[in-house]
């Protein structure tokens, strides 16, 4: 089997160091043991694509590679792979791979995966790319290696947006940032001196829409990724707040208090036509889709503290959803669409749970203490979510089992609301 | 205790020229050490500099309790302060509310929008008629960078502009 992924990426990025950087707090008890030798004809290249790889695979939590050290040859094609090499080390697959340069100047990586105990090749497949995508050849190898032996489809190719608060008053305070899921090559798509939050992605992958105060009152924007242009969506007087795209991306959930109170409205984007969805003098707030886009799941404080219903579009009718702790809030629904996450409070600390909708199952995931607005991986297997370390904020990781955690420390101000891509084409 | 003390000489300060407007001018020629009284202002029978005084020793900053936007007694007291000046010398209002830290973003940006309605709902129900613009920047202005109480108290408020 032979993979082609070619990569059209437009955009180059402004700065080489990452603004992000990675700490593995809690990994798999039983990691995988992989080595990712270096690639042929890599040398000299102004990104390591062993070490990118690699960073991925350990990244996951289900995976432990081998220091290049300890390797005992680095073959890098087939007929140099020799199985007892790997058995010695306890290594139970390997990957190889060398690079080409076409005439046009694009790079292509030809790379196989060997699993050493049934002394096999796995898979072979190629990657393509500018001398600008070495990253994106980097982790097309990482994800085809996850899904080749988790079966689940790897999330390293996709992306995230978050916001950073440098942290003084002035101009460029507030950043909405773009990133690769790795914290790298990240672009700011849009700076101010007043507040920017809630950014989300659109299911297609091409835009976010976010909030903004830049007119000093909030109003809810739509950014094209491809262009960069941005369109004002609401103006409305008090809130216009949380945005969230139905699945099919024609309409926005939001909050609004135009009417006099925080209710849910759903607008259509071409017509810009709304439907007033809650009505209740409490809170109702942090509305997003089902994944069959029929009804809302929010935030509401209509039972005395902050719970999560969820609204059926044609009936209006609300239903609670969440029963356990005194605050559930900011419900996101996962990409199989039978559970949802959020921020949930256990005795005065703020977690992050997960609920099954079906059989109402709730688990903490997360034992920080003020963690908040989660976002699914479209793997389903992690989330991102914002916490703070050491009075600082930060974003974390958690796989859904609980069972991997990391956090990603910022160098500059201190960053939060993550909002993970889909996957991208 | 500072909170507690400004709210009793507000309350005094009010009550002082609700009862006292008229015989203000008698006590000062009764109290002859008394310091010199510059002539104030006064439009219908109402002392303005004494209302702004008492306004402005009121505070424009009201705090909240935890996931609440009900109005402390010492908030009412001190937007009591405001209400009278405010009938006395009306001018646009702007309110913002604001959140601590800690629970979901966006619910936060809602309870601040709550915490400025509740004083504006309480200026109007004292007869204010002033325009009022109503602004949450939910927990992302925080006025103490604190992650205790000690800082999450200050940052519940509202402040009026």
């Amino acid at each position: 089997m032979r993979l082609v992924i070619a990569v059209f990426l437009s955009w180059i990025t402004l700065s080489a160091h990452a603004l992000l950087t990675v700490e593995i707090t809690k990994g798999s008890a039983k990691p995988t043991p992989i080595a990712v030798v270096p690639f042929g004809n890599t040398n000299g290249l102004p990104e390591d694509i062993q070490q990118i790889v690699s960073a991925d695979l350990d990244r996951s939590g289900l995976f432990q590679t081998i220091p290049k050290g300890e390797m005992l040859s680095q073959p890098t094609t087939q007929k140099e792979v020799y199985f007892r090499d790997w058995q010695r080390l306890k290594v139970s697959y390997v990957v190889i791979g060398s690079m080409s340069t076409s005439p046009d100047g694009r790079y292509a990586l030809h790379f196989e995966l060997y699993d050493v105990l049934s002394s096999r090749q796995v898979f072979s497949g190629n990657t393509v790319g500018q001398a600008s995508q070495l990253r994106d050849i980097a982790h097309a190898v990482s994800d085809a290696v996850f899904e080749k032996i988790t079966g689940i489809p790897g999330i390293f190719s996709t992306k995230m947006v978050y916001v950073e608060d440098l942290g003084y008053a002035g101009p460029g305070r507030y950043r909405l940032v773009f990133a690769d899921i790795d914290g790298a090559r990240e672009r700011v798509l849009q700076a101010s001196k007043l507040p920017i939050l809630s950014p989300v992605w659109s299911h297609r992958g091409d835009k976010i829409a976010y909030v903004s105060f830049e007119t000093t009152r909030p109003a809810i924007y739509i950014m094209d990724l491809a262009t960069g242009r941005k369109t004002q969506m609401t103006n409305f007087p008090g809130l216009n707040g949380a945005p969230a795209f139905s699945p099919d991306d024609t309409r926005l959930a939001m909050c609004l208090s135009k009417d006099g109170n925080p209710e849910i409205y759903v607008m259509n984007i071409a017509t810009r036509q709304l439907q007033r969805v809650t009505d209740h003098f409490g809170i109702d707030h942090e509305p997003s889709f089902s994944a069959d886009g029929r009804s809302v799941l929010f935030t509401s404080s209509r039972g005395g503290s902050p719970q999560i219903y969820q609204v059926d579009l044609a009936s209006g009718r609300p239903e609670r959803v969440t029963f356990d702790g005194e605050y559930n809030a900011r419900p996101r629904i996962t990409p199989d669409g039978k559970s949802i996450v959020m921020v949930h409070r256990d005795k005065g600390i703020f977690h992050i749970a997960s609920q099954d909708l079906k059989t109402g199952d709730m688990r903490i995931l997360t034992e920080t203490l003020l963690d908040e607005s989660p976002s699914v991986a479209p793997n389903g297997a992690m989330l991102l979510y914002a916490t703070q370390q050491q009075g600082k904020g930060v974003l974390g990781a958690v796989s859904m089992d609980a069972g991997v955690k990391f956090t990603m420390p910022s160098r500059q101000g201190d960053v939060r609301e993550p909002a993970w891509s889909p996957f991208l084409k | 205790m500072l909170n507690t003390l400004k709210t009793v000489f507000t309350l005094i300060a009010v009550l002082g020229l609700l009862s006292g407007c008229s015989s203000s001018k008698k006590k000062q020629e009764a109290a002859p050490a008394a310091a010199p009284v510059v002539e104030t202002p006064v439009s219908q029978g109402i002392n303005v500099d004494a209302l702004k005084a008492a306004a402005d020793a009121a505070g424009n900053v009201f705090y909240f309790e935890f996931d609440s936007f009900v109005l402390t007694e010492q908030t009412r007291a001190a937007l009591l302060a405001h209400a009278e000046y405010l009938k006395a010398a009306p001018r646009s209002l702007r309110l913002e509310g604001h959140a601590d830290e800690r629970g979901s973003r966006e619910y936060n940006m809602a309870l601040g929008e709550k915490r400025a309605a509740a004083v504006k709902d309480f200026l109007a129900s004292q007869g204010v008629s002033s325009a009022v613009e109503v602004v949450s920047f939910g927990e992302e202005q925080p006025a103490e960078k604190g992650h205790a109480e000690g800082s999450w108290s200050k940052n519940r408020r509202v402040e009026l502009k």
